[in-house]
């Protein structure tokens, strides 16, 4: 493990019941500044491992060695104050709908407020102005004010990114953010990603369905299949056939879903939509 | 296409029709129960209804006696409802398995709810009747009880369906229970409680005739004294009454839920 090592998981296990195991024997090391995607089909325990991270989930096994010190081990207290440096990102998003932008993305600080301040919503001017700041980088400036079951989906989950990012974050999991947007949000929440990591040197952890993507933006691509790791290497080194290897394809299938099958205007729709 | 398929969908649609007729004809001759002629009786009881149960020019002489009486039972259903309310939205959210403190409480206070839910309002107010006596508090206590069981659930059901999200969210950024409860909580569930506590309101206001009659008390001891000296139309202005108070309360119950979502 070295200096520029932000977490280092080693030997990770969680079953959830006797018979079916999540996760087994997961290691992995992750640098700082880092944009890390993991692959894997429905159930091949991305979100367990994620969620192991930041302790949603409790791991049977191994540690979790996050910025020198160990979360499994931790107590309560100590686990919510680590938790403050690794925000999350969800695929339904998970905001307070009925609370305008700004009042998610200020909660973002709830782990660094005292209990009273925390409980009346209590933040200081200079937590409101990077929030509004925040806001504006992320193209929200003017729905700061606009509950936020009334934004799309794609402007959702920039809320979702700014409260992540107001919390001064070392790591960022984001459990399948785009798998419920259409590809131009998904493009945009991406890119927002990618700039975190590039300018911010946080370190992000993507749970991603759509390989591509993974290869666009990622500088290291993880694969899980069945609770093991399968798959550790640049974008460059993931070809068709380890692709086909970790989703149990056919090699053949790839191939056909990237040929540009569209004569009409409507199969040309249809193309699109298979591809994203 | 398969035609068998939609021929058993109706002969399974028809079987079950004729199963019910089966079990409605033989359940009816058990108790004795003849369809026909309680059909043939009904304009017969319309008819003495009509007669009887009507309020008079007179019984109005008594109008302010009933609405007093009618007054207090309102807002004694009004303070048990919002009451109830408050202490099964705080046993909601310890025991709500998404959001609460987990452990053993789900478990315990869905029981507690479960108890005080399935025991009906009147054998509430039966049991109650040993300690307090007729009164007014020993109406108030059933009621309390049985909203309190009712709404604990209806609660525990609302805020596991709306915040579990949210309370994930903010909990990975390692904020504490309370303010978890009043930053997510509380706002993502406050428009299904409110619309659950104006049900309740109404429920009570109704069942508070029921329970008035057996502890001598409210709007519905009215009704017992009256009905049980033979003022029919006394009677029936105080059913009037109920009804018109329960109406108001139904619609304005409705404006409240139709401005708050």
């Amino acid at each position: 493990m070295d200096a520029s090592s932000l977490l280092h998981i080693e030997g990770l296990g969680k079953d959830y019941s006797s018979k079916s195991k999540a996760l087994t024997d997961v290691s992995l090391s992750l640098a700082r500044g880092q944009f890390v995607s993991v692959i894997g089909s429905s159930g091949a325990g991305k979100s367990t491992l994620l969620r192991c991270i930041n302790r949603l989930i409790d791991p049977n096994a191994g540690s979790v060695v996050f910025d020198g010190k160990d979360v499994v081990a931790m107590g309560k207290r100590e686990l919510r104050q680590a938790r403050r440096r690794i925000s999350m990102i969800f695929q339904h998003y998970n905001l307070v709908y009925r609370s305008t932008s700004i009042e998610n993305v200020l909660q973002g600080r709830l782990g660094y407020k005292s209990t009273i301040a925390g409980v009346l919503g209590l933040y200081s001017e200079e937590e409101k102005e990077r929030a509004f700041s925040i806001l504006e980088q992320l193209g929200l400036a003017e729905f700061a004010y606009t509950r936020t079951d009334q934004l799309s989906g794609g402007q959702k989950q920039r809320v979702g990114i700014a409260r992540a990012l107001l919390q001064d974050p070392l790591l960022i999991l984001a459990d399948e953010p785009i798998a419920s947007l259409d590809p131009k949000a998904s493009q945009m929440i991406m890119e927002h990603l990618r700039w975190a990591v590039d300018t911010l040197g946080v370190t992000c952890l993507v749970n991603l369905h759509q390989v591509d993507y993974a290869i666009e933006f990622s500088d290291r691509i993880i694969a899980l299949k069945k609770g093991h790791l399968v798959f550790d290497g640049t974008p460059n080194e993931l070809d068709a056939r380890a692709i086909s290897d970790i989703y149990a394809t056919p090699y053949v299938e790839e191939k056909v879903l990237q040929e540009p099958i569209s004569e009409t205007q409507e199969e040309k729709v249809l193309a699109a939509v298979g591809v994203a | 296409m398969d035609k068998k398929f939609f021929r058993k969908r109706t002969l399974a649609l028809v079987g079950v029709f004729v199963l019910l007729m089966a079990i409605n004809v033989a359940s009816a001759g058990f108790v004795g129960f003849n369809p026909i002629k309680v059909i043939g009786d009904i304009p017969h009881g319309i008819v003495w209804m009509a007669q009887n149960f009507t309020p008079s020019l007179e019984s109005f002489a008594k109008i302010d006696t009933i609405l007093i009486s009618l007054g207090k039972t309102i807002l004694l259903s009004i303070a048990s409802s919002c009451i109830a309310a408050i202490f099964a939205y705080m046993c909601a959210v310890i025991g709500s398995r998404e959001a609460g403190l987990g452990g053993p409480f789900p478990l315990i206070i869905r029981g507690i709810a479960s108890v005080f839910r399935n025991i009906p309002v009147v054998a509430w107010a039966f049991i109650l009747m040993f300690s307090f006596k007729q009164s007014e508090f020993t109406g108030f206590l059933a009621l309390f009880l049985g909203t309190f069981g009712y709404l604990t659930r209806c609660f525990l059901e609302s805020i596991d369906e709306v915040a579990g999200g949210s309370v994930e969210a903010l909990r990975a950024t390692g904020a504490g229970f309370a303010p978890i409860v009043t930053q997510a909580i509380i706002p993502m569930s406050i428009t299904a409680v409110i619309s659950w506590t104006l049900y309740m309101i109404e429920t009570n206001i109704r069942d508070a005739t029921l329970i008035g009659i057996l502890t001598g008390a409210g709007i519905g001891a009215l009704f017992d004294v009256y009905y049980k000296s033979f003022r029919y139309d006394l009677a029936a202005l105080v059913i009037l009454c109920i009804v018109v108070a329960v109406i108001a309360c139904e619609a304005i119950s409705n404006y409240v839920r139709r401005q708050i979502i």
